[in-house]
């Protein structure tokens, strides 16, 4: 995901999502007032430590992933910043308001928590269902409220009916409507779209989306990496500790130094002599199997735009048909496995 | 109306709406009363008008005995489902999200079904005792019309139905599967309807004092039940099957995190 792009998404004519990749708009500054504040959050289980010593802040309209294997911990903090339940140690402030029991009915209104389970009503219609949850809000306008919330998910023409006959992508629609009632400053999405096929779960992303133009707060937590990469501003990583915080981008420059991969179509035969003392270029390692076929190096390189070109040139000094040249791009994937691999696969 | 009395309604008006939309519930919950209801009043229609005065006695007694556990029986499956079913389904996670308390999830979910049923107890006896006015010979009808149980029959259903709720209720604020609720509710039922069975069957005799004296001590107990339930309804333990821990005053030690610098820093 580069920099300077995001996806749009809205709705066309017939109500069908739509998204397309326009212009990425800036994370929220330093200025804007913190939506979540945490400081030392930890919960403890009977004897099992299911969240520690988490600390970390998210700026109003910010949207932040959350990332984590099974188990890390994401769904427990998620509930102890919804005051569902209350932490062991630390402290958290949501909205501005301090968590804890005397505050917890004044958090609640102004947030809303979209649990992995849609939790709908299977008996009464999608209408009926919104207006259980606008009643228990006590929001006034309720009707308008309800087809509000139904047309940013585009939901108008099945408002009546039964919740039990929607498809598992129309439940996660409802559910995201039903966040949408209070107009909550702070939204908390659990796996919005776990066990959603590929295009429900892009509709469910790209209404998720379209709440940065709302200005809502988004707390997501996923372990889909392609989609907290596609949606969010910054991801932390977690696994019952926090491993890392930071953007995408970021992230990956931390952990990755920059190289260049070169694929050539028969394997150089003193590749040092080719790629050694060139400007910007550290190291360099062989990649493909050198059975005659297109051979690949890896180039350890402090400056790409410096060094591709005194690449290129040096291969083609050396006789060297040249397939590509190319920097490396790391994925979110890369880091996430980079933190918790190791640590996620001893824990399977 | 105030904000709690209108989200108490908001549940009210929810679950009476399922029970609509959910027939097997319905007609599952008329069996018994109807049965309660063709058992006696065939009783009293097929007693001969001869019979001795403690014959009939002894049936007026078990056919005011068993219209008095619809109320006892049909309320406590339902209320033992009401919570821990929620959880199972997966409803009861995003209602907790939302500012209602506990005091008035419970409140609301006991009121939509001591509603239908005192109702349904009310309707049982008034048609058990309209059938023996109007078919029943003389005697048999005097003898229900008379019966000292009748009245008491009126200020107990609403009392014994709330003591099976808020039973079934508590139990399922505390369990986590509905089959164990269901039969703990069950059992915690028994107790008023054996009271109940004793003074019918004048083991114990139903002096109008006994009689004050229990339905007041039930009123006193319902009403505690309603506020200890209440207090037993714990977001946390709903939630994770876990009783809130006591929060440590102690900072946890950080480990592992990485860039530290990043940890509190806006984007």
């Amino acid at each position: 995901m580069s920099g300077d792009s995001t996806l749009h998404a809205g709705r066309d004519e017939t109500g069908t999502a739509r998204t397309g990749r326009v212009v990425r708009r800036p994370p929220p500054g330093p200025a804007a007032p913190a939506a979540i504040e945490v400081s030392h959050l930890t919960k403890v289980f009977g004897g099992r430590t299911a969240v520690s010593d988490v600390s970390f802040s998210v700026a109003g309209g910010e949207v932040f992933g959350f990332l984590g294997p099974n188990g890390a911990g994401k769904t427990t903090t998620v509930r102890i910043l919804g005051t569902l339940i209350s932490p062991t140690s630390g402290s958290a402030t949501v909205a501005g308001i301090p968590v804890g029991p005397a505050s917890a009915a004044e958090i609640r209104q102004r947030i809303s928590v979209m649990p992995e389970s849609p939790g709908l009503y299977q008996r009464l219609t999608v209408t009926e269902n919104l207006e259980y949850f606008a009643r228990l809000y006590g929001l006034p306008r309720r009707q308008a409220r309800i087809s509000e919330a139904l047309a940013a998910v585009g939901l108008s023409d099945r408002a009546h009916d039964l919740a039990g006959s929607l498809s598992k992508g129309l439940r996660q629609r409802t559910a995201l409507a039903r966040s949408l009632l209070n107009e909550p400053a702070v939204m908390f999405l659990d796996e919005p779209t776990s066990g959603l096929d590929p295009v429900a779960a892009h509709e469910v992303l790209g209404l998720i989306d379209a709440l940065r133009d709302r200005g809502v707060t988004v707390f997501l937590t996923t372990h889909r990496l392609d989609e907290a990469e596609r949606l969010c501003d910054r991801v932390a990583i977690m696994s019952t500790s926090l491993r890392t915080i930071g953007r995408p981008d970021d992230l990956r420059q931390e952990l990755f130094s920059t190289s260049l991969d070169v694929t050539v179509a028969v394997a150089l035969p003193e590749p040092g002599r080719v790629f050694g003392g060139l400007p910007a270029v550290q190291g360099w390692k062989a990649v493909g199997p050198p059975d005659g076929g297109p051979a690949g190096y890896v180039l350890t390189v402090s400056d790409a735009a410096q060094a591709a070109p005194a690449v290129t040139r040096a291969l083609v000094a050396a006789g060297a048909d040249v397939l590509s040249i190319a920097q490396s791009r790391h994925t979110l994937e890369d880091v996430y496995l980079e933190l918790v691999g190791d640590a996620g696969e001893r824990s399977r | 109306m105030s904000a709690g009395t209108a989200r108490v309604g908001a549940v009210i008006r929810k679950e009476l709406a399922e029970f609509r939309r959910n027939r097997l519930i319905v007609t599952t919950a008329a069996v018994l009363p109807v049965l309660f209801l063709i058992g006696p009043t065939a009783s009293m229609l097929t007693i001969k008008a001869s019979a001795l005065s403690t014959a009939l006695d002894k049936r007026v007694d078990y056919a005011l005995f068993l219209p008095l556990l619809v109320p006892v029986l049909v309320p406590t499956l339902m209320s033992a489902y009401s919570v821990v079913g929620e959880r199972e389904q997966g409803t009861l996670e995003p209602v907790l999200t939302t500012p209602v308390s506990g005091a008035e999830l419970v409140i609301g979910k006991a009121a939509a079904i001591f509603m239908p049923a005192v109702a349904l107890g009310y309707l049982i006896f008034g048609v058990f005792v309209a059938i023996t006015q109007l078919a029943a010979s003389s005697p048999v009808a005097a003898a229900v019309r008379q019966a000292p149980q009748l009245p008491a029959a009126l200020v107990f259903i609403p009392l014994l139905a709330a003591w099976s709720i808020w039973v079934g209720l508590a139990i399922s604020t505390r369990v986590s599967d509905t089959r164990v609720a269901q039969q703990l509710s069950v059992l915690g039922s028994l107790p008023p309807a054996a009271l109940a069975a004793l003074m019918s069957f004048q083991v114990i005799s139903p002096t109008f004092g006994l009689a004050a004296a229990l339905a007041g001590g039930l009123l006193v107990i319902d009403c505690a039940a309603c506020l200890v339930v209440a207090r037993l309804f714990d977001r946390e333990r709903l939630i994770t099957g876990v009783r809130a821990g006591r929060r440590s005053t102690a900072p946890a030690t950080s480990r592992g995190t990485r860039p530290s610098s990043e940890l509190n820093s806006h984007p």
